[in-house]
Protein backbone atom coordinates (compact mmCIF):
# COMPACT_ATOMS: atom_id res chain seq x y z
CA UNK A 1 0.00 0.00 0.00
CA UNK A 2 2.60 2.30 0.93
CA UNK A 3 5.24 1.35 -1.32
CA UNK A 4 2.91 3.03 -4.13
CA UNK A 5 4.72 5.79 -2.41
CA UNK A 6 7.87 5.07 -3.55
CA UNK A 7 6.87 5.47 -7.76
CA UNK A 8 5.23 8.68 -7.92
CA UNK A 9 6.33 12.00 -7.43
CA UNK A 10 9.35 13.34 -9.35
CA UNK A 11 12.50 12.12 -10.09
CA UNK A 12 13.94 14.45 -7.38
CA UNK A 13 11.73 13.15 -4.36
CA UNK A 14 12.52 9.42 -5.59
CA UNK A 15 16.22 9.73 -5.27
CA UNK A 16 15.84 11.16 -1.38
CA UNK A 17 13.55 8.09 -0.77
CA UNK A 18 15.64 6.02 -2.53
CA UNK A 19 18.51 7.37 -0.15
CA UNK A 20 16.89 6.76 2.69
CA UNK A 21 15.86 2.97 1.79
CA UNK A 22 18.62 1.18 3.78
CA UNK A 23 17.89 4.13 6.84
CA UNK A 24 14.42 2.10 8.31
CA UNK A 25 16.48 -0.81 8.29
CA UNK A 26 19.33 0.47 10.18
CA UNK A 27 16.74 1.60 12.78
CA UNK A 28 15.36 -1.40 13.42
CA UNK A 29 18.21 -3.43 13.13
CA UNK A 30 18.85 -3.32 17.24
CA UNK A 31 15.84 -4.02 18.25
CA UNK A 32 14.92 -6.94 15.84
CA UNK A 33 18.13 -7.98 16.47
CA UNK A 34 17.44 -8.40 19.89
CA UNK A 35 14.00 -9.81 19.38
CA UNK A 36 15.42 -12.71 16.92
CA UNK A 37 17.96 -13.50 19.95
CA UNK A 38 15.88 -13.37 22.52
CA UNK A 39 12.34 -14.07 21.64
CA UNK A 40 12.61 -16.26 18.66
CA UNK A 41 15.56 -18.18 19.40
CA UNK A 42 14.16 -19.17 22.89
CA UNK A 43 10.72 -20.22 21.41
CA UNK A 44 12.77 -22.46 19.43
CA UNK A 45 14.81 -23.69 21.56
CA UNK A 46 11.69 -24.65 23.43
CA UNK A 47 10.17 -26.77 20.76
CA UNK A 48 13.57 -28.08 20.38
CA UNK A 49 13.26 -29.15 23.86
CA UNK A 50 9.79 -30.35 23.92
CA UNK A 51 10.44 -33.92 21.93
CA UNK A 52 13.41 -34.44 23.61
CA UNK A 53 13.63 -36.96 26.33
CA UNK A 54 15.61 -37.97 29.71
CA UNK A 55 19.37 -38.64 28.91
CA UNK A 56 21.51 -39.86 31.62
CA UNK A 57 21.44 -37.94 34.97
CA UNK A 58 18.63 -35.67 36.05
CA UNK A 59 18.06 -32.31 34.10
CA UNK A 60 19.99 -33.54 31.17
CA UNK A 61 17.46 -34.45 27.91
CA UNK A 62 18.65 -36.07 24.42
CA UNK A 63 17.19 -34.98 21.39
CA UNK A 64 14.54 -37.87 20.16
CA UNK A 65 11.70 -36.49 17.83
CA UNK A 66 9.70 -38.09 20.53
CA UNK A 67 6.42 -36.17 20.22
CA UNK A 68 4.50 -38.66 22.64
CA UNK A 69 5.47 -35.91 24.62
CA UNK A 70 2.41 -33.79 23.41
CA UNK A 71 0.35 -36.28 24.35
CA UNK A 72 1.45 -37.32 27.85
CA UNK A 73 1.79 -33.19 28.86
CA UNK A 74 -1.93 -33.40 27.49
CA UNK A 75 -3.19 -36.60 29.33
CA UNK A 76 -1.18 -35.61 32.79
CA UNK A 77 -2.23 -31.97 32.74
CA UNK A 78 -5.65 -31.60 31.01
CA UNK A 79 -7.75 -30.87 33.67
CA UNK A 80 -5.66 -27.64 34.49
CA UNK A 81 -5.32 -27.03 30.59
CA UNK A 82 -8.91 -26.97 30.67
CA UNK A 83 -9.55 -25.17 33.85
CA UNK A 84 -7.02 -22.32 32.81
CA UNK A 85 -9.06 -21.36 29.64
CA UNK A 86 -12.18 -21.29 31.94
CA UNK A 87 -11.01 -18.95 34.23
CA UNK A 88 -9.21 -16.47 31.93
CA UNK A 89 -12.79 -16.83 29.85
CA UNK A 90 -14.87 -15.84 32.68
CA UNK A 91 -12.51 -13.08 33.78
CA UNK A 92 -12.52 -11.67 30.82
CA UNK A 93 -16.44 -11.92 30.81
CA UNK A 94 -16.68 -10.12 34.34
CA UNK A 95 -13.49 -7.89 33.43
CA UNK A 96 -15.40 -6.74 30.49
CA UNK A 97 -18.73 -6.25 32.51
CA UNK A 98 -17.08 -4.52 35.05
CA UNK A 99 -15.16 -2.44 32.85
CA UNK A 100 -17.73 -1.31 30.02
CA UNK A 101 -19.24 1.07 32.76
CA UNK A 102 -16.87 2.14 33.87
CA UNK A 103 -14.67 3.52 30.88
CA UNK A 104 -18.44 4.57 29.71
CA UNK A 105 -18.44 6.71 32.97
CA UNK A 106 -15.22 8.02 32.30
CA UNK A 107 -15.46 8.73 28.30
CA UNK A 108 -18.95 10.56 28.57
CA UNK A 109 -19.82 11.36 31.96
CA UNK A 110 -16.66 12.99 33.65
CA UNK A 111 -16.34 16.33 32.07
CA UNK A 112 -13.04 18.03 33.40
CA UNK A 113 -12.32 14.95 35.37
CA UNK A 114 -11.77 12.99 32.54
CA UNK A 115 -7.77 13.03 32.86
CA UNK A 116 -7.37 12.69 36.49
CA UNK A 117 -9.94 9.35 36.26
CA UNK A 118 -8.11 7.86 33.19
CA UNK A 119 -4.80 8.17 35.44
CA UNK A 120 -6.62 6.56 38.49
CA UNK A 121 -7.75 3.87 36.61
CA UNK A 122 -4.06 2.54 35.80
CA UNK A 123 -3.28 3.86 38.64
CA UNK A 124 -3.22 0.40 40.92
CA UNK A 125 -0.88 -0.57 38.38
CA UNK A 126 2.01 1.87 40.09
CA UNK A 127 1.04 -0.65 42.59
CA UNK A 128 2.91 -3.75 42.70
CA UNK A 129 0.80 -6.76 41.34
CA UNK A 130 1.83 -9.16 43.94
CA UNK A 131 1.29 -7.33 46.65
CA UNK A 132 -2.33 -6.52 45.20
CA UNK A 133 -3.02 -10.37 45.41
CA UNK A 134 -1.74 -10.52 48.66
CA UNK A 135 -4.07 -7.49 49.75
CA UNK A 136 -7.04 -9.49 48.22
CA UNK A 137 -5.84 -12.57 50.13
CA UNK A 138 -5.85 -10.99 53.25
CA UNK A 139 -8.85 -8.97 52.55
CA UNK A 140 -10.97 -12.42 51.72
CA UNK A 141 -9.11 -14.28 54.40
CA UNK A 142 -9.68 -15.77 57.49
CA UNK A 143 -8.74 -12.99 59.00
CA UNK A 144 -10.07 -10.47 56.99
CA UNK A 145 -13.48 -8.41 57.51
CA UNK A 146 -15.17 -9.39 54.65
CA UNK A 147 -15.60 -13.09 55.89
CA UNK A 148 -16.22 -12.15 59.59
CA UNK A 149 -19.09 -9.93 58.61
CA UNK A 150 -20.50 -12.97 56.39
CA UNK A 151 -20.20 -15.07 59.32
CA UNK A 152 -21.90 -12.50 61.68
CA UNK A 153 -24.79 -11.89 59.54
CA UNK A 154 -24.88 -15.74 59.03
CA UNK A 155 -24.76 -15.84 55.36
CA UNK A 156 -21.65 -18.13 56.38
CA UNK A 157 -21.21 -20.75 58.09
CA UNK A 158 -17.86 -21.28 59.94
CA UNK A 159 -16.49 -23.93 57.27
CA UNK A 160 -17.22 -21.64 54.60
CA UNK A 161 -14.19 -20.05 52.73
CA UNK A 162 -13.75 -17.16 50.27
CA UNK A 163 -9.93 -17.97 49.51
CA UNK A 164 -8.63 -21.34 48.61
CA UNK A 165 -12.08 -20.92 46.02
CA UNK A 166 -12.38 -21.04 42.39
CA UNK A 167 -14.31 -17.90 43.24
CA UNK A 168 -11.03 -16.45 44.77
CA UNK A 169 -9.02 -17.21 41.83
CA UNK A 170 -11.74 -15.82 39.37
CA UNK A 171 -12.02 -12.99 40.93
CA UNK A 172 -8.05 -11.97 41.75
CA UNK A 173 -7.53 -12.62 37.74
CA UNK A 174 -10.41 -10.76 36.77
CA UNK A 175 -9.20 -7.88 39.55
CA UNK A 176 -5.70 -7.95 38.33
CA UNK A 177 -5.95 -7.77 34.44
CA UNK A 178 -8.97 -5.28 34.77
CA UNK A 179 -7.17 -1.40 33.14
CA UNK A 180 -6.21 -3.50 30.24
CA UNK A 181 -9.86 -3.95 29.81
CA UNK A 182 -10.83 -0.83 31.00
CA UNK A 183 -8.52 1.30 28.96
CA UNK A 184 -8.85 0.02 25.14
CA UNK A 185 -12.28 -0.10 26.37
CA UNK A 186 -12.62 3.79 26.74
CA UNK A 187 -10.04 5.09 23.81
CA UNK A 188 -12.45 3.14 21.39
CA UNK A 189 -15.43 4.98 23.53
CA UNK A 190 -13.71 8.35 23.74
CA UNK A 191 -12.92 8.35 19.85
CA UNK A 192 -17.02 7.90 18.72
CA UNK A 193 -18.67 11.11 17.65
CA UNK A 194 -21.38 12.39 20.06
CA UNK A 195 -23.37 13.13 17.27
CA UNK A 196 -23.68 9.79 15.57
CA UNK A 197 -25.43 9.02 19.44
CA UNK A 198 -27.59 12.48 18.99
CA UNK A 199 -28.81 11.60 15.50
CA UNK A 200 -29.84 7.92 16.64
CA UNK A 201 -31.63 9.81 19.79
CA UNK A 202 -33.31 12.64 16.63
CA UNK A 203 -33.81 9.55 14.95
CA UNK A 204 -36.55 8.08 17.59
CA UNK A 205 -34.29 5.53 18.86
CA UNK A 206 -34.26 5.66 22.81
CA UNK A 207 -31.26 5.59 25.07
CA UNK A 208 -31.01 1.74 24.99
CA UNK A 209 -31.30 1.17 21.28
CA UNK A 210 -28.76 3.62 21.10
CA UNK A 211 -26.63 1.91 22.80
CA UNK A 212 -27.35 -1.21 21.55
CA UNK A 213 -26.89 0.04 17.53
CA UNK A 214 -24.57 3.05 17.91
CA UNK A 215 -22.54 2.85 20.88
CA UNK A 216 -21.86 -0.54 21.08
CA UNK A 217 -20.80 -1.57 17.58
CA UNK A 218 -18.72 1.97 17.16
CA UNK A 219 -16.71 0.21 20.64
CA UNK A 220 -15.44 -3.02 19.06
CA UNK A 221 -11.95 -2.18 18.15
CA UNK A 222 -11.89 -1.60 21.86
CA UNK A 223 -13.67 -4.92 22.84
CA UNK A 224 -11.54 -7.14 21.13
CA UNK A 225 -8.27 -5.26 22.00
CA UNK A 226 -9.79 -5.59 25.78
CA UNK A 227 -10.39 -8.97 26.05
CA UNK A 228 -7.44 -9.96 24.18
CA UNK A 229 -4.85 -8.29 26.27
CA UNK A 230 -7.01 -9.48 29.85
CA UNK A 231 -7.34 -13.10 28.16
CA UNK A 232 -4.04 -14.39 27.26
CA UNK A 233 -2.27 -12.96 29.99
CA UNK A 234 -5.09 -14.31 32.41
CA UNK A 235 -4.65 -18.20 30.73
CA UNK A 236 -1.04 -18.03 31.43
CA UNK A 237 -1.08 -16.43 35.19
CA UNK A 238 -0.49 -18.48 38.08
CA UNK A 239 0.47 -16.17 41.01
CA UNK A 240 -3.41 -16.15 41.61
CA UNK A 241 -4.21 -19.86 41.29
CA UNK A 242 -1.15 -20.06 43.81
CA UNK A 243 -1.92 -16.96 46.43
CA UNK A 244 -5.47 -17.41 46.04
CA UNK A 245 -6.68 -20.25 45.17
CA UNK A 246 -5.89 -24.26 46.44
CA UNK A 247 -4.64 -27.44 44.77
CA UNK A 248 -7.80 -28.40 43.35
CA UNK A 249 -8.31 -24.48 41.53
CA UNK A 250 -4.00 -24.89 39.70
CA UNK A 251 -3.69 -23.98 36.48
CA UNK A 252 -1.87 -24.52 33.56
CA UNK A 253 0.97 -21.67 34.58
CA UNK A 254 1.05 -23.54 38.02
CA UNK A 255 1.78 -27.15 35.78
CA UNK A 256 4.67 -25.64 33.73
CA UNK A 257 6.49 -23.52 37.03
CA UNK A 258 6.77 -26.69 38.72
CA UNK A 259 7.69 -29.10 35.86
CA UNK A 260 10.61 -26.38 35.24
CA UNK A 261 11.75 -25.61 38.46
CA UNK A 262 10.94 -27.50 40.83
CA UNK A 263 10.67 -31.11 38.79
CA UNK A 264 13.57 -30.37 36.05
CA UNK A 265 11.21 -32.03 33.48
CA UNK A 266 12.14 -29.77 30.63
CA UNK A 267 10.42 -31.47 27.80
CA UNK A 268 7.65 -31.73 29.91
CA UNK A 269 7.36 -28.26 30.49
CA UNK A 270 8.36 -27.12 27.34
CA UNK A 271 5.81 -28.94 25.37
CA UNK A 272 3.04 -27.46 27.66
CA UNK A 273 4.08 -24.43 27.36
CA UNK A 274 3.57 -24.84 23.51
CA UNK A 275 0.48 -26.57 23.85
CA UNK A 276 -0.57 -23.12 26.00
CA UNK A 277 1.00 -20.80 22.66
CA UNK A 278 -0.47 -22.42 20.43
CA UNK A 279 -3.84 -22.87 21.33
CA UNK A 280 -3.82 -18.71 22.71
CA UNK A 281 -2.86 -18.24 19.38
CA UNK A 282 -5.40 -20.23 17.15
CA UNK A 283 -8.01 -18.42 19.61
CA UNK A 284 -6.96 -15.18 19.35
CA UNK A 285 -6.71 -15.96 15.67
CA UNK A 286 -10.25 -17.17 15.18
CA UNK A 287 -11.42 -14.48 17.42
CA UNK A 288 -9.52 -11.17 15.59
CA UNK A 289 -11.01 -12.97 12.47
CA UNK A 290 -14.33 -13.17 13.16
CA UNK A 291 -14.26 -9.58 14.99
CA UNK A 292 -13.04 -8.13 11.49
CA UNK A 293 -10.20 -5.80 13.28
CA UNK A 294 -6.85 -6.32 11.13
CA UNK A 295 -4.59 -3.87 12.60
CA UNK A 296 -3.63 -4.80 15.97
CA UNK A 297 -0.18 -3.07 16.82
CA UNK B 1 -39.43 9.11 46.91
CA UNK B 2 -39.78 9.94 43.08
CA UNK B 3 -37.59 12.41 43.01
CA UNK B 4 -34.85 10.13 44.72
CA UNK B 5 -35.74 7.51 42.10
CA UNK B 6 -35.17 9.69 39.05
CA UNK B 7 -31.84 11.01 40.74
CA UNK B 8 -30.42 7.46 41.44
CA UNK B 9 -31.72 6.69 37.35
CA UNK B 10 -29.80 9.77 36.54
CA UNK B 11 -26.76 9.12 38.16
CA UNK B 12 -26.83 5.33 37.91
CA UNK B 13 -23.62 5.90 35.98
CA UNK B 14 -21.97 8.05 38.27
CA UNK B 15 -22.85 5.76 41.21
CA UNK B 16 -21.72 2.76 39.44
CA UNK B 17 -17.99 4.85 38.45
CA UNK B 18 -17.83 5.55 42.17
CA UNK B 19 -18.12 1.95 42.79
CA UNK B 20 -16.10 0.42 40.24
CA UNK B 21 -13.32 3.05 41.85
CA UNK B 22 -13.22 1.98 45.08
CA UNK B 23 -13.00 -1.78 43.67
CA UNK B 24 -10.04 -0.81 42.10
CA UNK B 25 -8.85 1.24 44.61
CA UNK B 26 -9.49 -1.07 48.03
CA UNK B 27 -6.00 -3.57 47.91
CA UNK B 28 -4.33 -0.32 47.24
CA UNK B 29 -5.62 1.46 50.61
CA UNK B 30 -5.48 -2.25 52.51
CA UNK B 31 -1.53 -1.87 51.08
CA UNK B 32 -0.76 1.90 52.48
CA UNK B 33 -3.02 1.56 56.15
CA UNK B 34 -1.62 -1.86 57.07
CA UNK B 35 1.96 0.03 56.06
CA UNK B 36 1.07 1.66 59.64
CA UNK B 37 1.29 -1.22 61.47
CA UNK B 38 2.66 -2.38 64.63
CA UNK B 39 3.52 -6.02 63.38
CA UNK B 40 6.40 -7.99 63.72
CA UNK B 41 6.72 -10.85 61.27
CA UNK B 42 3.00 -11.80 59.46
CA UNK B 43 1.26 -8.57 58.71
CA UNK B 44 -2.59 -10.35 58.60
CA UNK B 45 -3.86 -8.30 62.30
CA UNK B 46 -4.13 -4.96 62.95
CA UNK B 47 -2.16 -4.80 65.91
CA UNK B 48 -1.57 -0.68 66.54
CA UNK B 49 -0.53 2.39 64.30
CA UNK B 50 3.25 3.04 64.21
CA UNK B 51 5.38 5.22 62.05
CA UNK B 52 8.30 2.59 62.63
CA UNK B 53 7.76 1.02 59.13
CA UNK B 54 8.07 4.12 57.46
CA UNK B 55 11.22 5.40 59.46
CA UNK B 56 13.03 2.15 59.01
CA UNK B 57 12.02 0.70 55.51
CA UNK B 58 14.75 -1.74 55.21
CA UNK B 59 14.33 -2.94 58.73
CA UNK B 60 13.20 -6.56 57.26
CA UNK B 61 16.01 -8.59 56.13
CA UNK B 62 16.48 -8.66 52.64
CA UNK B 63 13.75 -6.08 51.69
CA UNK B 64 16.06 -3.77 50.31
CA UNK B 65 18.60 -5.91 48.85
CA UNK B 66 15.40 -7.02 46.60
CA UNK B 67 14.62 -3.03 45.89
CA UNK B 68 17.77 -2.23 44.84
CA UNK B 69 17.98 -5.09 42.33
CA UNK B 70 14.39 -3.86 41.06
CA UNK B 71 15.55 -1.00 40.74
CA UNK B 72 19.13 -1.10 38.74
CA UNK B 73 17.11 -3.78 36.78
CA UNK B 74 14.20 -1.48 35.78
CA UNK B 75 16.58 1.50 35.16
CA UNK B 76 19.05 -0.39 32.89
CA UNK B 77 15.74 -2.31 31.34
CA UNK B 78 14.41 0.87 30.61
CA UNK B 79 17.23 2.89 28.87
CA UNK B 80 17.45 -0.12 26.62
CA UNK B 81 14.43 -0.63 25.66
CA UNK B 82 13.18 2.87 25.44
CA UNK B 83 15.95 3.33 22.84
CA UNK B 84 15.62 0.58 20.73
CA UNK B 85 11.57 0.62 20.97
CA UNK B 86 12.03 4.69 19.89
CA UNK B 87 14.19 3.95 16.86
CA UNK B 88 11.72 0.76 15.44
CA UNK B 89 8.92 3.12 15.96
CA UNK B 90 10.72 5.98 14.01
CA UNK B 91 11.27 3.07 11.04
CA UNK B 92 7.75 1.72 11.42
CA UNK B 93 5.87 5.34 11.65
CA UNK B 94 7.82 7.05 8.97
CA UNK B 95 9.12 4.68 6.56
CA UNK B 96 7.85 2.37 3.94
CA UNK B 97 9.71 -0.30 3.19
CA UNK B 98 9.99 -3.93 2.33
CA UNK B 99 9.06 -6.56 5.04
CA UNK B 100 7.14 -4.40 6.74
CA UNK B 101 4.53 -6.50 7.88
CA UNK B 102 7.14 -9.36 9.04
CA UNK B 103 8.42 -7.10 11.40
CA UNK B 104 4.96 -6.21 12.58
CA UNK B 105 4.21 -9.47 13.63
CA UNK B 106 7.81 -9.74 15.13
CA UNK B 107 6.86 -6.98 17.37
CA UNK B 108 3.35 -7.87 18.25
CA UNK B 109 4.06 -11.86 18.88
CA UNK B 110 6.01 -10.66 22.93
CA UNK B 111 2.77 -9.11 23.32
CA UNK B 112 0.41 -12.29 22.46
CA UNK B 113 2.66 -14.78 23.95
CA UNK B 114 1.63 -15.87 28.12
CA UNK B 115 4.72 -14.23 30.00
CA UNK B 116 5.02 -17.73 31.04
CA UNK B 117 6.24 -19.12 27.77
CA UNK B 118 8.47 -16.35 27.42
CA UNK B 119 10.11 -17.14 30.42
CA UNK B 120 10.39 -20.24 29.92
CA UNK B 121 11.80 -20.44 26.51
CA UNK B 122 14.17 -17.56 27.72
CA UNK B 123 15.56 -20.18 30.70
CA UNK B 124 15.65 -23.43 28.31
CA UNK B 125 17.67 -21.20 25.79
CA UNK B 126 20.42 -20.07 28.73
CA UNK B 127 20.46 -23.31 30.27
CA UNK B 128 21.49 -25.15 26.48
CA UNK B 129 23.82 -22.54 26.16
CA UNK B 130 25.32 -23.53 29.64
CA UNK B 131 24.51 -19.50 30.98
CA UNK B 132 24.11 -19.38 34.68
CA UNK B 133 20.43 -17.25 35.13
CA UNK B 134 21.39 -14.13 37.22
CA UNK B 135 20.98 -9.98 37.31
CA UNK B 136 22.29 -10.05 33.56
CA UNK B 137 19.93 -12.31 32.75
CA UNK B 138 16.53 -10.67 33.92
CA UNK B 139 17.53 -7.31 32.46
CA UNK B 140 18.04 -9.14 29.04
CA UNK B 141 14.22 -10.71 29.62
CA UNK B 142 12.55 -7.50 30.77
CA UNK B 143 14.56 -5.29 27.90
CA UNK B 144 13.11 -8.08 25.65
CA UNK B 145 9.35 -7.92 26.53
CA UNK B 146 9.19 -4.01 27.18
CA UNK B 147 10.63 -3.31 23.61
CA UNK B 148 6.95 -3.95 21.77
CA UNK B 149 5.20 -1.79 24.06
CA UNK B 150 7.71 1.29 23.87
CA UNK B 151 7.11 0.68 20.00
CA UNK B 152 3.10 0.84 19.90
CA UNK B 153 3.21 3.72 22.35
CA UNK B 154 5.97 5.95 20.38
CA UNK B 155 4.26 4.45 17.09
CA UNK B 156 1.26 5.96 18.45
CA UNK B 157 2.57 9.48 18.86
CA UNK B 158 4.06 9.97 15.95
CA UNK B 159 0.69 8.46 14.05
CA UNK B 160 -0.90 11.31 15.80
CA UNK B 161 1.46 14.40 14.56
CA UNK B 162 0.16 16.60 12.46
CA UNK B 163 1.96 16.52 8.99
CA UNK B 164 1.99 20.11 7.97
CA UNK B 165 4.00 21.04 11.66
CA UNK B 166 7.29 19.55 10.00
CA UNK B 167 6.19 21.12 6.47
CA UNK B 168 5.97 24.30 7.62
CA UNK B 169 9.83 23.89 9.06
CA UNK B 170 10.52 22.79 5.66
CA UNK B 171 8.99 25.52 4.02
CA UNK B 172 10.96 27.77 6.50
CA UNK B 173 13.97 26.07 5.66
CA UNK B 174 15.20 23.56 8.31
CA UNK B 175 16.76 21.06 6.52
CA UNK B 176 15.95 17.89 7.72
CA UNK B 177 18.14 17.16 10.50
CA UNK B 178 17.12 20.33 12.02
CA UNK B 179 13.34 19.46 11.53
CA UNK B 180 14.18 16.32 13.42
CA UNK B 181 15.98 17.73 16.16
CA UNK B 182 13.80 21.40 16.71
CA UNK B 183 10.09 20.12 15.11
CA UNK B 184 9.82 16.17 15.44
CA UNK B 185 11.58 15.16 18.37
CA UNK B 186 9.85 17.16 20.78
CA UNK B 187 6.96 16.29 19.79
CA UNK B 188 7.10 12.90 19.76
CA UNK B 189 9.48 12.85 23.61
CA UNK B 190 6.07 12.88 25.65
CA UNK B 191 5.06 9.65 23.82
CA UNK B 192 8.70 8.20 24.59
CA UNK B 193 8.61 9.47 27.94
CA UNK B 194 5.19 7.66 28.75
CA UNK B 195 6.62 4.76 26.75
CA UNK B 196 9.55 4.92 29.55
CA UNK B 197 7.65 4.97 32.19
CA UNK B 198 5.24 2.06 31.29
CA UNK B 199 8.57 0.16 30.50
CA UNK B 200 9.64 0.96 33.94
CA UNK B 201 6.58 -0.13 35.41
CA UNK B 202 6.43 -3.53 33.72
CA UNK B 203 9.96 -4.47 34.38
CA UNK B 204 9.20 -3.17 38.40
CA UNK B 205 6.29 -5.13 38.20
CA UNK B 206 7.46 -8.38 36.39
CA UNK B 207 7.30 -11.27 38.52
CA UNK B 208 6.98 -14.54 36.19
CA UNK B 209 9.61 -13.73 33.31
CA UNK B 210 12.13 -13.15 36.29
CA UNK B 211 10.75 -15.83 38.83
CA UNK B 212 12.50 -18.31 35.62
CA UNK B 213 15.51 -16.08 34.88
CA UNK B 214 16.79 -14.55 38.04
CA UNK B 215 18.78 -17.67 39.42
CA UNK B 216 18.61 -16.76 43.00
CA UNK B 217 18.73 -12.94 42.35
CA UNK B 218 16.21 -11.23 44.73
CA UNK B 219 13.89 -8.78 43.35
CA UNK B 220 11.18 -6.64 44.85
CA UNK B 221 8.21 -8.92 43.39
CA UNK B 222 10.15 -12.57 44.14
CA UNK B 223 10.82 -11.06 48.08
CA UNK B 224 6.57 -10.82 48.04
CA UNK B 225 5.96 -13.78 46.29
CA UNK B 226 8.27 -15.86 48.83
CA UNK B 227 7.33 -14.36 51.96
CA UNK B 228 4.07 -14.26 51.25
CA UNK B 229 3.81 -18.07 52.22
CA UNK B 230 5.24 -16.80 55.75
CA UNK B 231 3.89 -13.74 56.10
CA UNK B 232 4.99 -10.74 54.25
CA UNK B 233 6.35 -7.71 56.70
CA UNK B 234 5.21 -4.57 57.15
CA UNK B 235 7.92 -3.10 55.51
CA UNK B 236 6.84 -4.56 52.18
CA UNK B 237 3.72 -2.48 52.13
CA UNK B 238 5.80 0.58 52.65
CA UNK B 239 8.03 0.06 49.59
CA UNK B 240 4.61 -0.59 47.57
CA UNK B 241 2.78 1.90 48.82
CA UNK B 242 5.51 4.49 48.01
CA UNK B 243 6.13 3.17 44.80
CA UNK B 244 2.77 3.69 44.20
CA UNK B 245 3.11 7.39 45.36
CA UNK B 246 5.97 8.30 43.69
CA UNK B 247 4.53 6.72 40.29
CA UNK B 248 1.07 8.79 40.70
CA UNK B 249 2.87 12.02 41.25
CA UNK B 250 5.02 11.88 38.14
CA UNK B 251 1.88 10.87 36.49
CA UNK B 252 -0.13 13.95 37.85
CA UNK B 253 2.71 16.13 37.24
CA UNK B 254 3.15 15.52 33.75
CA UNK B 255 -0.39 15.95 33.26
CA UNK B 256 0.00 18.87 34.80
CA UNK B 257 2.80 20.41 32.86
CA UNK B 258 1.33 19.24 29.98
CA UNK B 259 -1.93 21.24 29.75
CA UNK B 260 -0.01 24.22 30.81
CA UNK B 261 2.24 23.87 28.14
CA UNK B 262 -0.86 23.00 25.83
CA UNK B 263 -2.39 26.27 27.86
CA UNK B 264 0.65 28.92 26.58
CA UNK B 265 0.61 27.78 22.89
Amino acid sequence: MSTALLHTGTHEKKAVLTKKKLLPYWLLAPGIVWLVIFFLVPIYQLISTSTQTQGFGIGTYVQTYRFANFIDAISSSRAQLLRSFEYAFLATVFALIISYPLAYAVAFKSGRWKNTLLVLIVAPFFCSFLLRTVAWEQILGEQGLVIKLLRFLHIFGAQDHLTATPFAVVAGLTYNFLPFMTLPLYASLERIDIRMMEASGDLYANALTTFRKVTVPLSMPGVVAGTLLTFIPAAGDYINAELLGNPGTKMIGNVIEARYLAIVDYPGAAALSLILMVTILILVMAYVKRAGTEELV
Amino acid sequence: MSKFSRWFSRNLIRIYAVIGFTYLFLPIIYTFAFSFNNSKKSNLVWIGFTWNNWLNPCGAPDVCNALGNSLKIGVLATFFATVLGTLMAFAMGRYAFRGRSIVNILIFLPMATPEIVMGASLLTMFISFGFNPGFWTIVIAHVMFCISFVVVTVKARIASLDPRLEQAAMDLYADERETFRRVTFPLVAPGIAAAALLAFSLSFDDFIITNFNSGDVNTFPKFVYISAQRGLPPQANVIGSSMFLIALIIVLVGQFVGRKRAGVR
